[in-house]
């Protein structure tokens, strides 16, 4: 085992899939500053700073992808996603189906995303609700540096598109670029066990879909991703010490979706709480209650989520954002 | 333009202070080219700016205060704090801004297409980099308003930077040449000299206001700060021992592991990195292509009027930061709460 960030994960994992593998190329913006040691180590011929023109490198992407390549294509921030949603929504995610299922397009889409240092509504976004609400596309979303190196490793191999989102407060080298610039005057609210831990020695692929159990508990299912797993974590240590066991569960993928291990936990619990920094309507948070009625389990249900657009005062945003006295406050109603 | 520069300076200071969250991108460095063009400008002409939008609010007209005010996200900022400084709007002044590389075209000429139904004579003028240059939805504006003649006057403040790759190493042809061949006219201008920029923006200008159709403006500059506040390889270049330290060990590792590229290809980047590196360093000692400085030296009144004038701007913003300190004090919601 070592130990290793969120950030210095996702490259290390990255680095062995392109040392294994000469078909692996990472494009995208600024990529000579922002992943300097694989582009000194490859060369620019495998590490390709592009233009800024999302709609075209992303669409390259695809078409790279389909010609045998396995590029893992860099958006700096999922907002960006928006700009180049054609090559992702029209093209990545139905040439499979298309073809016949005779054509794939093993393509990464690297992007950071998700709030908490202050960068307005336009560059802090989850997304991740639209991504997988298209067929075709798979989104994952770690908590921690082993699944971040685990699901990459993972995604690098699947024979499908997959984009992959690293948490902004979770990957120091996102907050480091877009948040403290250096600086030593600012501070943010890190979920530790996010930013560092224990990694294996080499990675090995960490199945896409599958969810992880982060706490164990008998009344209440909490549920979620990335930086919302930590603050759920931290909230089911709170309603302990009130006497209210919750279980928390990391989902790890949106799509595909571990509906089994919802269906199971809240089966035991009867009560599911959904903690979500993506928008609340139309996305992960109501497609875990229809999962819950679809398998017809009578649970009482609440979700925490973003209900608008995120502000940029930092103070706002905040209260914007899943934390832990919203989750908290949710949970104990539930319990009602 | 001494206002934009002072406003800019009083800002990154409250950013360093940690009083601001986020990115900065400031354009200390291109004041010339703002103010060149923006002068040209009367009521209900319409301004689209980039991320880099508040110098040509502050020229606008909008409220000094309400602009550093908005930066620091308080309630009484110009957008309530709900937008911060990449993303500032003014509906009185007829101006917008955008975070997204390339948006302003295409809104631009949204504006245009107003202007033509209901304010005729009235232009849009659109701001951007030229690293936006390769966005898709600008060349396509650019199209857009050639066959719809558009009174739009799109403006490129071209540092030769897109973030911190070197444009020319990501950019095709000429971009004279390419907006022509869009149907768009096109000129460079030394961005520095603020009368060459006045006297071409102004021709072109009144071109498009005579509904001739849209035209283009190339003018460089070099921005001191570069991208934005905190600009990772700028850091290096102002301290190279200490920044670049931390960055050998991984560096060597990664050149020296199994299953790299060949030494060829290392060499290759490593001299790119080096290359990259250079040149910033070399923006940092641009004291020449200080557009404020520059026409400090060319105006012809007396060092005492000189002198008047800019402790004037001086005490304008020092009013307006002060104004937004005692709203972040007293404002429940307002300021940094992230600042230790």
């Amino acid at each position: 085992m070592r130990k290793m960030t969120y950030a210095q994960a996702i490259e290390d994992a990255l680095a062995q899939a392109m040392a294994a593998d000469e078909r692996v190329v990472i494009f995208g913006e600024d990529v000579h500053t922002l992943r300097m040691n694989l582009y000194a180590r490859f060369g620019e011929h495998r590490v390709r700073p592009t233009p800024i023109s999302e709609a075209g490198f992303l669409g390259a992407a695809v078409g790279a992808a389909m010609a045998g390549l396995r590029p893992v294509a860099e958006l700096i921030m999922i907002d960006f996603f928006a700009v180049a949603a054609d090559a992702l929504i029209n093209h990545a995610a139905k040439i499979e189906t298309f073809s016949g299922g005779r054509w794939k397009v093993p393509l990464v889409v690297r992007a950071g995303c998700g709030g908490g240092y202050g960068d307005g509504g336009q560059h802090q976004q989850a997304l991740w609700g639209l991504l997988a609400h298209i067929p075709g596309l798979k989104v994952v979303v770690p908590s921690t540096p082993a699944d971040a190196g685990g699901l990459l490793t993972a995604a690098i191999a699947d024979e499908g598109p997959v984009v992959f989102l690293e948490h902004q407060l979770l990957a120091e080298d996102w907050l480091e670029y877009l948040g403290s610039g250096g600086r030593t005057t600012v501070s943010y609210d890190i979920p530790v066990a996010g930013r560092e831990g224990e990694v294996p020695d080499l990675w090995e692929p960490i199945e896409l879909g599958k969810a992880a159990t982060r706490r164990e508990g008998s009344d209440l299912t909490i549920a979620g991703v990335g930086v919302g797993i930590h603050r759920a974590v931290e909230a089911a240590e709170l309603l302990s010490l009130e006497g209210i066991s919750s279980s928390v569960l990391d989902l790890r993928s949106i799509a595909p979706l571990d509906r089994d291990a919802i269906v199971t936990d809240v089966g035991r619990t009867s009560r599911l709480l959904v903690v979500d920094e993506d928008y609340r309507d139309y996305g992960l948070a109501g497609e875990l209650a229809a999962t819950l009625l679809e398998a017809g389990l009578p649970a009482c249900y609440a979700r925490v989520t973003v209900e608008g657009t995120i502000p940029f005062d930092p103070a706002r945003e905040r209260a914007s954002l899943p934390n832990v006295n919203r989750i908290a406050t949710a949970a104990r109603r539930l319990m009602e | 333009m001494l206002i934009c520069r002072r406003i800019e300076e009083a800002i990154a200071g409250l950013w360093q202070e940690g009083r601001i969250s986020g990115e900065m991108h400031l354009g200390i460095g291109e004041e010339g080219i703002n103010a060149g063009v923006l002068d040209h400008l009367g009521d209900g002409d319409a301004v689209s700016l980039d991320h880099r939008g508040t110098a040509g609010m502050v020229l606008r007209g909008v409220d000094l205060s309400a602009i550093v005010k908005e930066c620091m996200g308080l309630t009484d900022g110009l957008c309530n704090g709900m937008g911060g400084h990449m993303h500032l709007y003014s509906k009185d002044h007829f101006a917008a801004s955008s975070g997204i590389v390339g948006a302003a075209g295409p809104t631009a000429c949204g504006f245009a297409l107003a202007q033509q139904h209901l304010r005729p004579g009235r232009v849009a003028v659109a701001f951007f980099g030229e690293g936006a240059m390769n966005q898709g939805m600008l060349m396509e504006s650019m199209n857009l308003a050639a066959v719809w003649k558009l009174p739009v006057f799109f403006v490129c403040r071209d540092n030769g930077l897109a973030i911190t790759t070197f444009s020319a190493s990501v950019t095709g042809g000429d971009l004279e040449e390419r907006v022509r061949g869009l149907g768009v006219p096109g000129k460079r201008v030394n961005g520095v000299d603020v009368e060459a920029v006045w006297h071409v923006a102004g021709d072109m200008i009144d071109r498009v206001r005579r509904g001739k159709g849209p035209a283009f403006l190339r003018a460089t500059c070099i921005r001191p700060e570069g991208h934005f506040l905190g600009d990772p390889l700028i850091r290096i270049a102002r301290s190279p021992l200490d920044r670049l330290k931390p960055r050998v060990g991984p560096l060597f590792s990664a050149v020296t592991s199994t299953g790299s590229g060949t030494v060829v290809q290392q060499v290759k980047s490593l001299g790119k990195i080096a290359c990259i590196l250079g040149r910033i360093t070399l923006s940092q000692f641009g004291f020449r292509h200080d557009p404020v400085l520059r026409l400090r030296k060319r105006l012809k009144i007396a060092p005492e009027e000189l002198a008047e004038l800019e402790s004037e701007v001086e005490q304008l913003v020092k009013k307006a930061v002060k104004e937004a300190m005692r709203s972040a004090k007293t404002s429940e919601q307002g300021g940094v709460p992230c600042a230790r």
